[in-house]
Order: structure tokens, then sequence, then C-alpha cells
């Protein structure tokens, strides 16, 4: 078991020809994954990287029965890629670009409600993986091992560290799901935890945070009531400067959420094992779930 | 992308919100004829920083004659103004706003920005706008109305009618208002705006609805499709290594410490800077080379954090993803050639293709020390600026 991607899942790639798609989807290939084909609008009826090509994803779904998607478009393309994957029926969207304008992303969050089984992972992520599986991303597969952690984080490198720590201490991981630092994204904190919950593969769940926002403070929340697993949580940005803003209405806004230390009380509350070094995830779930 | 309060009201005009009349001059002797293109017998003159808090820092001064204007533009252009916003070094005046003044009746704040929780564009007013509004949300937060606008229906006339009535308005007002929000809801969607506020918006003598000040903020995301506003960015403002750190598309802040880092992915560099905290050392920077670096990218990174004199050791740590560590090693060894680095750097190199990018840096005769974990970087760091590594020859 695992959550949203395993070795039934159909992938196709979003960008295919271009350079990202092209590594990117030669790597998912070499791992394992099972990738159908891929889209580049005016390419299709070629292959490439031994795969068919399409001019839409409609046309890919259609004829490969794909279910999950890999983005590796531009920026400025990025929206409309994903609103063609949700249309086509595609019900795991992994969109890996970054710098998709945020206002771009509200249109996309809000046209999304209309497609209550797709689910999308970033912008602006590493991706998700369930190791020995199906990689659908740029994370490097070989840091991975199949094991009992889901990881949840909204930083793509800093998910890549409590994956090696993980597979270094000998647990592996369920799956790693990189929900992406934009400030409107698919997935949530939330929503990933309450997969890993239920899933009986998952023994544990490391959770990494940002600053900013309330993410990891309603997270909190929902730990506390929901989830009966054992959770380690890191936030990122203790010592980071307050960043030079204009005007007031982001701390208005705000409340006083967002700060490390807010998080961290916040989690801490909910009976969450935070850590304060990045260094230390590894040790402190493994002393928990065990060997 | 911040714009200047001069660009924004421009901006706002164009959008039928009604801004005071006003000319921008870069020396005295431009504003002497300001004041004579906008006649009347009082101005404001007002110094164009990206920074709040210019009045109570003296970039904000009311003028009653020609001589007191062209006094004021002199004092403030060409100096730095250092508000409590700016660093201690302050933002360089370049060019002042001269406007015509306005008899205010009552003063408002209103500003719209997205709100990330909620999926949503937030209109935000208060009847307690000009003074300070963060104190006021903390202390009295029923004095400030939210409105959170659906993308799909967009600003809705119930909305402006909660807002008009919470500012305690009439109905004339109330009418103007309506125009007011439509538009400003307008530019900040079609100019793809991050922040928009104006604090304080009046209701004048002669009961007119007036931005006072501005302050727009663009997303840098979207400017790929906004030419008309791309043109309007000053870099005098930012911070020069900052903008350098731009051009190539690395995100830097420099920070007071002494262990320079180079990470990719922000959230790792926020990581890494935390973790040399815990450790006992101070980060020098924030700096992050992003997904799809290159060697030259690299390379400019280290010239950008060797530039200052407080760095005494470089960390570098780089978990591979998008970005390859054999390129990385690649841009360190032709950094550490060209800049002749001569403070100790630790690599922590892991990831996509980690034994080329290891064996490119021990082939290279370089002094770097190479670390096995975070920990163990943050701990060599931390230990090479404590004990220097060798004196210095020439002292």
């Amino acid at each position: 078991m695992s959550v949203l991607v395993d070795e039934s899942t159909r992938v196709i790639c979003q960008g295919f020809t271009g350079r990202q798609g092209t590594f990117h989807s030669g790597q998912a290939i070499a791992y394992g994954t099972n990738l159908v084909g891929g889209v580049t609008p005016g390419r299709g009826g070629g292959t490439h990287l031994g795969r068919p090509v399409f001019d839409t994803v409609q046309d890919a779904v259609r004829a490969t029965g794909a279910d999950a998607t890999m983005i590796y478009v531009p920026a400025a393309f990025a929206a409309d890629a994903i609103l063609e994957a949700a249309a086509a029926g595609v019900q795991v969207i992994a969109c890996i670009t970054e710098g998709i304008p945020v206002l771009d992303m509200l249109k996309v969050k809000a046209a999304l409600a209309s497609y209550p089984h797709t689910r999308l992972i970033g912008p602006n992520c590493p991706g998700v993986i369930t190791p020995g599986a199906c990689k659908i991303g740029i994370m490097p597969g070989h840091i991975h091992s199949k094991g009992c952690i889901g990881i949840v984080s909204r930083s793509g490198t800093l998910t890549y560290e409590a994956v090696h720590q993980t597979t270094g201490c000998g647990l592996g991981q369920s799956t790693c799901i990189g929900i992406g630092g934009d400030p409107i994204h698919g997935m949530s904190f939330i929503d990933c935890l309450r997969l890993f919950e239920s899933d009986p593969e998952s023994r544990g769940i490391v959770m990494v945070g940002e600053i900013g926002g309330s993410a990891e403070e309603d997270a909190a929340e929902f730990i506390a009531a929901e989830v009966s697993k054992p959770v380690v949580a890191y936030i990122a940005g203790v010592t980071a400067p307050p960043g030079r803003r204009m005007g007031h209405a982001g701390a208005i806004i705000s409340g006083g959420k967002g700060t490390a230390e807010a998080k961290y009380r916040a989690l801490d509350a909910a009976g969450v094992r935070t850590v304060r070094s990045a260094a230390e995830i590894g040790a402190a779930i493994h002393a928990l779930v065990g060997a | 992308m911040n714009l200047h309060e001069f660009q924004a009201k421009d901006l706002l005009a164009g959008y039928g919100i009604p801004v005071p009349a006003g000319r921008t001059a870069t020396s005295a002797a431009q504003a002497r004829s300001a004041v004579r293109a906008l006649g009347g017998s009082a101005w404001m003159v007002k110094a164009q920083v990206h920074a709040g808090g210019r009045g109570k820092a003296g970039g904000v001064r009311r003028a009653g004659s020609l001589d007191e204007v062209s006094a004021f533009a002199e004092a403030m252009l060409g100096t730095r103004l250092v508000t409590k916003q700016t660093t201690a070094e302050g933002q360089p005046v370049s060019t002042v706003l001269i406007e015509s003044t306005s008899d205010v009746e009552r003063e408002f704040y209103l500003s719209l920005l997205v709100d990330r929780g909620r999926r949503r564009i937030a209109m935000i007013a208060s009847a307690a706008g000009g003074v300070d509004i963060e104190e006021v949300a903390a202390t009295e937060p029923g004095k400030i109305v939210s409105e959170f606008i659906d993308p799909v229906t967009g600003l809705q006339p119930f909305q402006v009618r909660r807002i008009g009535f919470a500012l305690g308005l009439d109905a004339q007002r109330r009418k103007q208002l309506g125009a007011v929000l439509d538009g400003l809801y307008r530019l900040f969607l079609e100019k793809d705006l991050g922040l928009l506020e104006l604090n304080p918006l009046v209701q004048t003598s002669e009961g007119t609805l007036l931005a006072l000040d501005a302050k727009i903020d663009v997303d840098d995301n979207a400017l790929f499709r906004h030419p008309d506003l791309k043109v309007l960015e000053d870099p005098s403002q930012a911070d020069k290594k900052e903008v350098r750190a731009k051009q190539f598309d690395l995100n830097y802040i420099a920070l007071d410490g002494s262990i320079a880092c180079m990470v990719n992915g922000a959230g790792l560099a926020m990581g890494t800077m935390d973790i040399i905290k815990l450790h006992g050392g101070e980060p020098a920077n924030f700096l992050d080379v992003g997904g799809g670096t290159d060697a030259e990218k690299v390379s400019e990174a280290f010239k950008l954090i060797t530039g200052d004199p407080a760095v005494k050791a470089i960390l570098v740590n780089i978990f591979g993803g998008i970005v390859r560590c054999d390129l990385i090693a690649e841009g360190i060894v032709k950094a550490v050639r060209e800049t002749g680095v001569d403070v100790p750097v630790v690599v922590r190199l892991e990831g996509t293709n980690v034994e080329r990018g290891r064996a490119l840096l021990s082939e290279s005769g370089l002094a770097v020390i190479p670390a096995e974990s975070l920990a163990d970087a943050a701990d060599k760091a931390v230990a090479a600026v404590q004990r220097p590594a060798s004196p210095s020859t020439t002292s």
C-alpha cells in the first residue's frame, strides 16, 4: 500500500519533448515508473523516449488510460496545462513548474472545485514518489527506499533531506509528497496527513514546513483531532530575517501567525514531536516508530 | 516588484480612482516649475522611496510657498531617507512628488491582497485610517472589515455596501466608493498585483474620495505579461548585491554573520541558516541558487558571497534534484579559481550525479572541506570560523 501513486499508476508527461520534460521523463522511466506517453501540442503521432506523443491530454487519456500527469511546461502556460489535465479526467496532477503568477493559481483553484476527484500536487514542488513503484517529479530516485514513513513537505530540497535520513535509519518511505511552496497550491498538509493516517503501510509521518502562511498551524489542529500515528515536524526559517515589506495588509491578514516560533508552538501543543535541526528528523521519527 | 508612489498613482488614475494633482521633480528647478503648473497656495513634497514611514522620517513635508517647496525638494533630493521600514543606510531619493494639498475631513484605510489561506483576493477597510493600522488590527479588530472576493463572481455590490456602511459613508459617498472599489479590483486583477494599499484614502471637505497615498507591489512572476510595468522597476531602491543576484536568477539576502551559505532551494537554505545558528555560528546570507542552475550561475553566486568582507567561511549545501551535483561542482571549481577564494569552503553534496560531483571537486586540487551530512557541514563551517585556517603572510 501507499498513497496517491503505485505500480499500477499510468503516468503521462505534459511538456514531454522539452528539455526538463525529456530529462525527468527519462529518469522516471529508468526508475520503473509506468510512463505511458506524453503531450506536446503539435507533436502528436510521433514517439519520444520510446513512448507515444499526443497533441492533447484528452487524446493521451483516451489512448493510454493515463490517470496521473507530471507537468513541466513553462510558467506562462502551466495554469492552462493543469486545467487541461483536470478536464481530461486525470486524477493526480503533479505540477513541477515554478514561477506561476499567483492570480493564475487563484483561478485554477477555483476551477478545480468542479473536479472533486482530481488531486493537484504543487505547483513549484518536487512531485510525488512511492519508492520502488512510481516516481512523478524531479526528486533523485536513488535516495529513496521502500518503507513505512509518509513524508509531506512544502520545501523541495528539505524533502530530500528527510528522505535521506529516513533511508539512512532504515525506515524508508511509504510515499513522499512535495506540496510546493507557492502561496496558492493544490493538496494541503491536511489532505496528505489524512491519506497517511488511513494508509496501513505508513507507520509514522514526517512533516516539513516553512515560515509564512498558516498551513502548519491548521495542520497542528487537524493532527490533534484526527491523527493517531506519530508525527515529527521541522519548520525552516527560525533565523530568516523578517522580509522587507511594504504596507500593513500582510500583517493584518496573518494576525500573528506565520512565524517559525508560532508554528512550533502550535505543533508542540498538538503533541507533535518537533525538531529544531533539519539534521535530527531521521533520528526523531526512528525513536517514535522504532526499527 | 514595488512601485513608487507616483507610479502607483498614475496606475490608479488610469482606473478612474481620484488622486491629488501632482508632478514629479528630480531637481529643485523642476520642483518650482511643478508648483507653477499645479497652481494653488500649499503643496506636499514627498520623497519617492520604496519604504513606508516617510512622514515621521521627514520625507513628506507641507510647503506654503514656492521657495519652501524648492527648499524641501533640495533637502530631500540626493540624500538617503532612513525610516523604520528601511535599513540603517536608508533608501536613495532621486525623485520627489509635488502635490496639491487637500482639505481632509476623514481618513480611511483600504487595501487589496491575496489571502493565501482563503484563496481569495481580500479587500480590507477601516474607518481608522491614517494612524497605525497594524495597532488597530491587533487591539481593535472590530474596526477592520474584510471582504473576500470570489474569482468567479468578482466584487459584488453587497460587498461594496458592507464596506461603505462600515466606513460610515453617506449614500453619495457609498456610490463613489463603489466606483473606487470596482476600479481597484480591476487594477489588481489586470495588472497582477500582490498588494494595493491606500493609506489613507480620504474624504475631502468637498465630499470627494481621494487616494492620498498609495503602495503597489506587482507579482514578479507575472511581469512577463506586463512590459508596461517592467519598465517601472527602480533598481536603485534595492540592495546592489540583490540586484546583481537577480540578474543571474539567484535569490540572495545579505545578513550580518560570518558564514556564507550557498544552497539549492529556499527551504533548505533556511534550514542551513538555522543549523549554522544552532551549532553556534551566524549566517552571512540567505542564498538560494534555485532549480535549473548551471556552472555560470554557481560561479556568480560564489562571487556574490565572497564580495562580503565579513565572510570567514563558506558552506555549500546542495541536495540535487533538478540541480545536478556535477554541474554544481563545475561551478565551484570555476568560481574558486576565478575569484581566488581565501576562506575555507565546506562542501556538502548529495543527490543526482553526486559521485561525479565529488570526483570533480577532489580532482580539482582545491582546498575544499568535504562534509558527510548537514550536521557535519555545520560543525565544520563553525569550526573553520572559530579557528582561522592559517595566518596571512601580509599581516
